[in-house]
């Protein structure tokens, strides 16, 4: 019934959200927890850019990285050059693509989670002699759990649910860019109801499963404090 | 031990400066009494190292902590100081014997174990702080900042949110540990009963500055409200009213006290009379 075209679109649908959470997990929550606690002039130019991608049309983010990741570009060509190959309309692009347009979903709700923690935590570690790194990795992180785990879910579920900014600098490659969500639009142009109908329910039912396993997690988090 | 520190302050009322030069006698308790916003919490910010004071100089043990003019300011890691905050700052994800631990340098068992029996914890080691009374929670905090083996013991308004039965145990416990460790403690408080029911001596903080310096038994006449205790000699009961006879300091005094107090009085019992100005 699931044809190969699918259960590879699919895999790799998830794929990209894999990685995408991956890089966002090692990237957002130094990022988060810089904005956290850390006071500089031009921090509210920074938060606003790390939450630019929740309100921008994709397409308006798709088309400044088609410009910016394209031969004809420094950065294109630098990334092209550190690749071996020109990195727009290939996997790596539509990674990036999804790094950015998910980073606020993993910031935002690790930020809130640090912003959150009594500041007392923190110094109480300090003045019993932890540096910051132990107070980091022992204090901070374990009491910020549910959100970070928030912050994991939902940039996965919104890299599933991606569209605007992979069909802009992904095209739609079998098996390289072609995600889920671009091969429900391409099946309802070719009036391939059924296929369509498969893809959306599937998308619709993990969704659903992640989102409901966010909240039981959390509900649990909170109950064991 | 020597504290000198100014630092801008915004309050209620506009900002003022927190100017204070006090020496302290090692291995004392010492209270600090202000009314809240008088920057005593502030000040024992500055002792630990959690915040930095525009001028100043900060002596421990011999060992220079803070010298604004030789650049001196160690951060709060090498000060040896045991700070219990208000809110107890209890870490979460730890057990009572996980926070204790993680206040040593180096994990000793022997002194958990004593740690947690002086401060009557042994039974509850396992669990999560959210399992635990405000009393309980503050012994904890107090036995996290002990583990550090600190030269001075800091303690932010330490009974506010303890009743009197809890009050009377953590006096206990901290003069326990007190006698064994012998640190330097430093109390802040705007609870006059409490400051002179824990200190050796007490500073009085206005607005910053330090106005007197007195003996904890006369913090009271100080605030305004005086108290003397008598011995019971006699108790009466005449036309319905009850009257306790008492000899204050060689004084015999008669004072009306309701019938139920009166019940629970017998004679030779000791009574604190207590006067409140209100004027004050």
């Amino acid at each position: 019934m699931l044809s190969e075209d699918f259960i590879q679109t699919l895999l790799l649908t998830f794929k990209l959200s894999f990685f995408t959470t991956l890089i966002l997990a090692v990237i957002g929550i130094p990022i988060a927890y810089f904005l956290a606690y850390k006071e500089f002039p031009l921090k509210p130019m920074v938060e606003a850019v790390v939450s630019l991608p929740i309100v921008l049309p994709p397409t308006v983010l798709g088309y400044y990285l088609l410009i910016l990741l394209s031969q004809d570009n420094p950065v294109g060509r630098f990334l092209g050059a550190v690749f071996g190959e020109p990195i727009l309309f290939t996997f790596k692009a539509i990674l990036i693509g999804s790094v950015i347009y998910s980073l606020p979903f993993m910031v935002q709700p690790v930020q809130a989670g640090f912003e959150s923690l009594p500041k007392s935590l923190i110094e109480a570690s300090y003045t019993l002699g932890k540096s910051r790194l132990t107070t980091f990795l022992k204090v901070i992180l374990p009491n910020v759990k549910p959100s970070i785990l928030t912050g994991i879910v939902l940039s996965f579920a919104h890299t599933v649910g991606e569209f605007g900014v992979v069909l802009m600098i992904g095209g739609s490659i079998p098996g390289e860019t072609k995600v889920a969500s671009i091969s429900i639009y391409e099946e309802v142009e070719a009036l391939n109801y059924e296929n369509a109908n498969l893809y959306a329910l599937i998308l619709l039912g993990v969704s659903m499963v992640i989102l409901a396993t966010v909240y039981w997690l959390n509900k649990r988090f909170s109950r064991l404090g | 031990m020597e504290i000198k520190c100014k630092k801008k302050l915004k309050g209620a009322e506009g900002e003022f400066n927190l100017d204070v030069d006090i020496s302290i006698e090692e291995g004392k308790v010492v209270g600090i009494f202000g009314k809240s916003g008088a920057g005593k919490t502030t000040l024992l910010r500055i002792i630990a190292g959690l915040e930095k004071p525009e001028e100043g100089f900060i002596k421990v043990g011999g060992k220079v902590w803070f010298d604004s003019r030789k650049g001196v300011n160690l951060p709060p890691q090498k000060r040896k100081v045991g700070f219990v905050f208000q809110d107890y700052a209890l870490f979460p994800n730890m057990t009572v014997k996980e926070n204790i631990l993680y206040g040593m340098e180096r994990e000793d068992r022997k002194l958990l174990d004593h740690l947690l029996r002086i401060t009557e914890l042994t039974k509850l080691a396992d669990r999560k702080p959210n399992q635990l009374s405000g009393g309980q929670k503050q012994r904890v905090a107090l036995a996290r900042a002990v583990a550090r083996k600190p030269e001075v013991l800091l303690l932010d308004e330490p009974l506010s949110a303890l009743d009197y039965q809890m009050r009377k145990e953590l006096q206990v416990e901290l003069a326990k540990l007190h006698r064994e460790f012998g640190f330097t403690t430093v109390i802040v408080s705007h609870d006059p009963e409490e400051t002179a029911l824990l200190s050796d001596k007490v500073f009085i903080l206005e607005n910053g500055k330090v106005v007197d310096e007195v003996q904890p038994e006369k913090l009271l006449e100080y605030t305004g409200k005086y108290q003397l205790s008598g011995k019971v000699l006699d108790i009466k009961l005449e036309n319905g009213r009850a009257f306790v006879v008492l000899d204050t300091d060689g004084f015999r005094t008669t004072v009306p006290i309701p019938q139920n107090l009166a019940k629970k009085l017998k004679k030779g019992d000791t009574i604190k009379l207590q006067m409140v100005n209100n004027k004050l």
